[in-house]
């Protein structure tokens, strides 16, 4: 998403300044478009429009939940350009061309990805409506203690990461779920960590 | 939310341009502060000018053996930045402290340090609040102030800066470098970015109107024992209740900032001197013309054993 050029910056705005009365609600749009589960996806969008509202309302991909939409749940978390990011707090237009991954890109029922067939073996859920943003987020998780990205209960900084339960609590401490599914999670994430290892 | 125009331009020069000259224009970055504020119509900006695309996400070595860090560089990767860890350990912890992984992951360095207040009156549009409507009152001065400031502050705000990556800027002397529209680059040492509240609680920082960070760059490592210890209500994702940024030498001596318990990250030079005779009597001159509510006035004790423990885990 980085290096976007003047021609797309007159695509999304013809004119800048004084393009419309202040403090009036005509919505404006803009063309966006992304990579979405490995599919080029074009909209056209209300420029207010969240990377979850554009999934969710647009798209019709409705695995990503919506639950607080002010980044504290991490009900709505998605893969973008690599990194878990809570979809709520981002604008759709800001991440032209970006890849994003959502939990229906990750597996689907006959094809599951080995962290969706973890939290089912693992009862890493009770009500469900968390899970997808907690599958997204501990897949990029173990992604980010691979990458060798530290954590805040990591004891030495410049020493290789390693996958522990207090590392897991404390990376997933921005996925909340209300049932309580918290040990499960670690489980299921602790199983595939090993796997991968 | 408020409808608004966007626009990615090329240049630092010519976004600060941008929101020059546009009334009510902001910048947006990571904007996981922002976009909050946009839905509940705190911040109702009628232009936003992305600044992403400008190439300001390098971490680069400065001739007088410092770090150069572009305004956009991602908390996560600066928090992760081998040089970072090595050399400034107590920035890493800062930032590790904050937040939660998805929203690192988003946040950039400029972002960070102005993201606004988290004071319960500024997000509640039905309170009075000085820094959100300017003359309208402060409604936590005899509310709900547990969180608050309990150092300078003032009868129109007692809010505090939420952060915890700018604290160890602070110890660390960090200098934010910035351009205007007219392409003119200023510095701006950390220590005179964020402003106490005074009668313009609106306003948290020096910067003018349309002028953009660009980097923040650190001075050359000042080795030690870095330690950032972060007191909240709960083990992770939660904003502090008091927050201690040290530098500690071999011989005792070192560098202090705390943080959650002023509008900025609160150091003193002169209190620090004392350091080597240990927690008291830094906190003591710290703290001195404290003006806590009779809920937070918790926090100067803890401030001091804070303290005590960074310097404990400092020696260690």
């Amino acid at each position: 998403m980085v290096g976007v050029s003047a021609a797309a910056a007159l695509a999304v705005a013809p004119s800048v300044a004084g393009a419309k009365p202040a403090g009036t609600d005509t919505p404006v749009t803009a063309k966006v478009s992304l990579t979405v589960n490995g599919q080029r996806r074009e909209l056209e969008l209300d420029l207010r429009t969240s990377l979850l509202d554009a999934a969710r309302e647009h798209l019709h991909l409705t695995g990503s939940k919506k639950g607080c939409d002010h980044g504290q749940c991490g009900a709505c978390t998605m893969i973008v350009d690599g990194r878990r990011i809570n979809a709520c707090l981002t604008l759709a237009v800001m991440h032209q061309g970006s890849e994003i991954t959502t939990i229906e890109g990750l597996g689907q029922p006959e094809n599951l990805h080995p962290m969706q067939a973890a939290f089912i073996k693992h009862d890493g859920y009770q009500c469900g409506y968390c899970t997808p943003g907690q599958i997204c987020s501990g897949v990029a998780v173990l992604d980010e203690i691979k990458a060798g990205i530290p954590s805040h209960v990591t004891a030495d900084l410049n020493a290789p990461m390693q996958v522990t339960e207090a590392e897991i609590r404390e990376r997933m401490s921005g996925n909340i779920c209300r049932c309580g599914a918290y040990s499960n999670i670690v489980e299921a994430m602790t199983e595939v960590a090993g796997r991968k290892a | 939310m408020k409808s608004f125009t966007y626009e990615r331009p090329g240049t630092p020069a010519e976004a600060a341009a941008a929101v020059a000259r546009t009334p009510d224009a902001k910048f947006i970055a990571g904007g996981t502060n922002l976009l909050d504020l946009m839905k509940l119509q705190i911040e109702t900006p009628t232009h936003l000018v992305d600044v992403n695309g400008l190439g300001l996400d390098r971490i680069e070595a400065t001739a007088e053996g410092g770090l150069r860090i572009g305004a956009l560089v991602r908390n996560t990767d600066l928090a992760a930045d081998p040089r970072v860890r090595k050399d400034y350990g107590v920035l890493s912890r800062a930032l590790l402290a904050g937040a939660s992984g998805q929203l690192r992951n988003k946040a950039t360095t400029a972002g960070n340090l102005l993201q606004r207040t988290r004071c319960p009156y500024f997000y509640d549009t039905a309170q009075a609040c000085n820094k959100r409507q300017p003359g309208s009152g402060c409604a936590a001065l005899d509310g709900v102030s547990r969180q608050l400031a309990v150092i300078g502050g003032s009868e129109a705000c007692i809010a505090t800066h939420p952060g915890d990556m700018a604290v160890a800027m602070r110890v660390l002397d960090a200098t934010v470098e910035t351009v205007d529209a007219k392409g003119t680059e200023r510095k701006i040492a950390i220590a005179d970015f964020h402003r106490l509240p005074g009668d313009k609680p609106e306003v948290d920082t020096t910067l003018r109107p349309g002028e953009l960070i660009t980097a923040v760059t650190l001075p050359k490592p000042l080795g030690g024992k870095q330690v950032y210890r972060k007191v909240r209500d709960r083990a992770s994702y939660a904003f502090a209740l008091v927050s201690v940024a040290a530098v500690v030498q071999p011989d005792g001596s070192g560098r202090v900032a705390f943080g959650g318990v002023a509008h900025k990250p609160w150091r003193s030079e002169e209190a620090e001197a004392a350091l080597a005779r240990g927690a008291k009597p830094v906190t003591d001159r710290a703290f001195s013309g404290a003006k806590p509510t009779h809920e937070n006035a918790f926090k100067l004790k803890l401030a001091e054993r804070t303290l005590n423990a960074a310097l404990t885990q400092a020696r260690a």
